[in-house]
């Protein structure tokens, strides 16, 4: 493939293609929301770091979620999903149904284990994640009788047990969300001036002193991440000055700390290994493990989102390990980047325009007045 | 469940608990259920007074509390003022190429004044967007093809200096100037200038009445990237229309070619947005284009363009009907650009318009057996 083609679609190493010389490996984020405990230290720590200005105070009334979504001044944002037993199992089906389809995945997929499989089931990976063998067995041991779930209307314990790990009654969701740091990011490939660039981590940053507040990235990122910053934010500084005012925001996966060896403040402060940093491939390869792991424990409802190159917007370059539909969480489904389709675009609108000009000249023809 | 042994001094509970809000889940599995004991269904669920019932069951999707997926792009009034604007002034550069190159002087001035005044106005709105005149500037550090503003910048730069060297040109031709000295001679270099500034200005006419569809569809808002194929014939022919509009409305002397013009324009918009409509229609994101204010826009736009361009036929016997035809097309222009940005807008709003389309996509890619590019995998 081509310098040009590799540009707007396809899976490719985005650092080299900006121009980069001995970039260093593309660095990434893994979101483990499996072991996300909402604690939103996260939020606190991007928010120290990067200086980010209070973007007001308020209850959403959605579960925990105050925060709402990620925005200019939101470059982390913890989202809190309440779901009952129905909704439980409908991801655990979903996810199961991904299986069954022979989504990409490393080697066979796994059969839900049986109930006695339980002391087979492998160990956490180290400093990774909650040991579940304790819990699955906890549930076996009460799970064959049906006052194991009381309230349960429709599930009974012998379905739970085909699905092979517990499932409560209720559970939260909670998931950090961050920018994604595409591949093909739409938000750059469509800014006008060159604000923002490709560092050579492969990330995707903002700089404040050129953009020029058009906003055009806003409207072309698949994620709804990036946003102009208003001066409605409240300002914690006493003069009540908003830096940055009408100037596109996001992560910069806190390039700063990068140029110097070190972690994100997110993956930092996060006291359970739920959100982790390091090279895309390392990261990838952590998830892939994950899923596998969780997926032989008969916790099929969880899957991967961003880890395939060949997606809308040739893979993103933070991973994250989820555990329904992606549109749970507020992420899109199947999410394009607008440029992948410009060649058609202006292809079409050359079309329309030569036709403009053919309307013009078969106007002008005819006898003189 | 309780984790605290001051629980137990607490009330019982009856029954379960009750949701905070109800979300748009909610009431999609209520209405299932609904269906499914035999009683109300959602034919006769009433809308609690204030609304009317829904004519269609609603979509099944889960979304994270109603929160928008996308974000719409934070544009206001002066974008759809500048898409008019920047039609009016390609339509006019090409009926002031047509009217010098046909030799009607009198179209040729006033055309060549429309442009002029609608690309400088097109500028303006755009500065006025950006919020200050130099950050117009920031635009023209760098060229980038793969930014459709970045080159609609330019499109507009190099239209913009046409313009003005044809301008000069006309005007230097309307007031008297003296016989030697240093206007005589910008006078006529101006006059050696004006036929290749006329040409110039009709070849980036086109690009610049094409460019703002590319504009609006390489952005995920999901009524403008679906309406990617359609778009640009809409608003091209919406810029003819428009301008040969405001030249019917501007002066007598002026049918033939501006008639013609107007009347192929009005029938093409009718055309491709009919066209747009359908395809629209069958990805179920018509719904944005209908309800609301840009419903009302884009369904008065309709009906002034079915109007002007009927008019527009007839202007050769009334000046009265030339200038109210005239002054139709132009509107509906405005109204179409001003209803195509507004349902854009409001369906990035709703993330029913952003997860239903994608949801269906995803769907039928597996159906027929492709899942190498989900971006959700299982390993």
């Amino acid at each position: 493939m081509g310098y040009l083609a590799r540009q707007l679609a396809g899976r490719t190493d985005p650092a080299p293609d900006a121009g980069w010389e001995e970039a260093p490996e593309r660095k990434g984020f893994f979101t483990d929301t499996s072991i996300c405990i909402g604690c939103k230290a996260c939020e606190v720590a991007c928010k120290e770091w990067n200086a980010l200005p209070l973007d007001g105070l308020g209850l959403s009334g959605n579960s925990y979620d105050n925060t709402g979504g990620l925005g200019a001044s939101t470059w982390r944002h913890v989202a809190f999903v309440e779901q009952s037993k129905d909704r439980i199992l409908e991801a655990r089906a979903s996810g199961r149904r991904l299986v069954d389809l022979g989504m990409p995945q490393v080697g066979a997929p796994s059969p839900a284990p049986s109930p006695s499989a339980t002391p087979s089931l492998p160990p956490a990976p180290e400093g990774h994640g909650p040991d579940l063998r304790d819990l699955l067995a906890a549930a076996n041991g009460a799970g064959t009788e049906e006052t194991a779930y009381p309230g349960g209307g429709e599930v009974t314990a012998a379905e739970v047990s085909a699905m092979g790990a517990p499932l409560p009654d209720f559970r939260w969701l909670m998931a950090s969300d961050v920018c994604k740091h595409c591949t093909h990011a739409g938000c750059l490939d469509v800014c006008p001036t060159g604000a923002l660039f490709r560092s050579e981590h492969g990330t995707v940053v903002v700089q404040a002193d050129v953009c020029n507040g058009c906003g055009y990235c806003v409207g072309a990122c698949p994620f709804g991440v990036i946003e102009r910053r208003t001066d409605s934010a409240v300002s914690v500084r006493a003069d009540g000055h908003v830096p940055d005012v009408g100037v596109a925001q996001k992560c910069t996966l806190c390039y700063d700390r990068l140029t110097d060896g070190q972690t994100p403040a997110c993956a930092q402060t996060c006291p359970t290994t739920s959100i982790r940093f390091g090279t895309r491939e390392e990261m990838v390869a952590l998830a892939r493990a994950r899923v596998a792991q969780l997926h032989e424990q008969g916790f099929t409802e969880a899957r991967l989102y961003g880890a395939n190159d060949d997606d809308g917007v040739g893979g993103t370059g933070s991973v994250f390990l989820l555990l329904d539909e992606p549109e749970v969480y507020g992420l899109p489904p199947d999410p394009v980047v607008p440029t992948a389709r410009l060649a058609e675009m202006f292809r079409t609108a050359g079309i329309a325009g030569l036709g403009l000009l053919g309307a013009a000249a078969v106007a002008f023809l005819g006898r003189r007045p | 469940m309780t984790t605290s042994r001051f629980d137990s001094y607490r009330p019982p509970e009856d029954g379960p608990r009750r949701r905070r809000r109800t979300s748009v889940r909610d009431a999609v599995t209520g209405a299932a259920r609904d269906v499914v004991q035999g009683g109300r269904s959602w034919l006769d669920r009433d809308g609690g007074g204030r609304r009317e019932a829904p004519a269609v069951p609603d979509a099944e999707f889960v979304d994270y509390y109603g929160q928008p997926v996308i974000k719409p792009v934070p544009w206001k009034h002066e974008i759809p003022a500048y898409l008019f604007l920047g039609g009016v002034a390609a339509g006019s550069g090409l009926i002031a190429a047509g009217a010098a190159a046909t030799g009607r002087p009198g179209l040729r001035r006033s055309s060549r004044l429309t442009a002029m005044t609608a690309v400088a106005l097109s500028g303006a709105t755009l500065v006025a967007d950006l919020g200050r005149p130099e950050r117009f500037l920031n635009m023209l550090r760098t060229v980038k093809l793969t930014s459709p503003m970045s080159v609609g910048t330019w499109i507009l730069s190099g239209y913009a200096a046409f313009a003005g060297a044809a301008t000069a040109a006309e005007v230097s031709r309307m007031v008297p100037l003296p016989a030697t000295g240093p206007l005589a001679v910008a006078r006529t270099a101006l006059g050696v200038v004006e036929a290749p500034a006329t040409v110039g200005q009709a070849l980036f006419a086109p690009p610049l009445a094409a460019y703002t569809a590319v504009l609006l569809s390489d952005t995920v808002t999901p009524v403008w990237f679906e309406s990617r194929r359609q778009l640009p014939f809409v608003f091209v022919a919406s810029a003819a229309m428009a301008s040969a509009g405001v030249q019917l409305a501007l002066g007598p002397g002026r049918t033939g070619p501006v008639q013609r013009l107007a009347v192929l324009g009005a029938a093409t918009d009718l055309v491709a947005t009919h066209r747009l409509e359908q395809h629209l229609e069958g990805l179920e994101l018509r719904e944005p284009l209908e309800t609301g204010p840009a419903g009302r826009k884009l369904r008065l736009a309709k009906a002034l363009t079915v109007a002007g361009g009927l008019g527009a036929l007839g202007a050769r016997r009334s000046r009265a009907l030339a200038v109210a035809s005239g002054v139709a097309l132009a509107a509906a222009s405005a109204l179409t650009r001003f209803g195509i940005v507004e349902a854009g807008l409001e369906s990035a709003r709703d993330p029913r318009y952003t997860v239903g389309p994608q949801r269906r996509r995803l769907e039928e890619r597996r159906a027929r057996g492709a899942v190498h590019d989900s971006i959700t995998t299982v390993g």
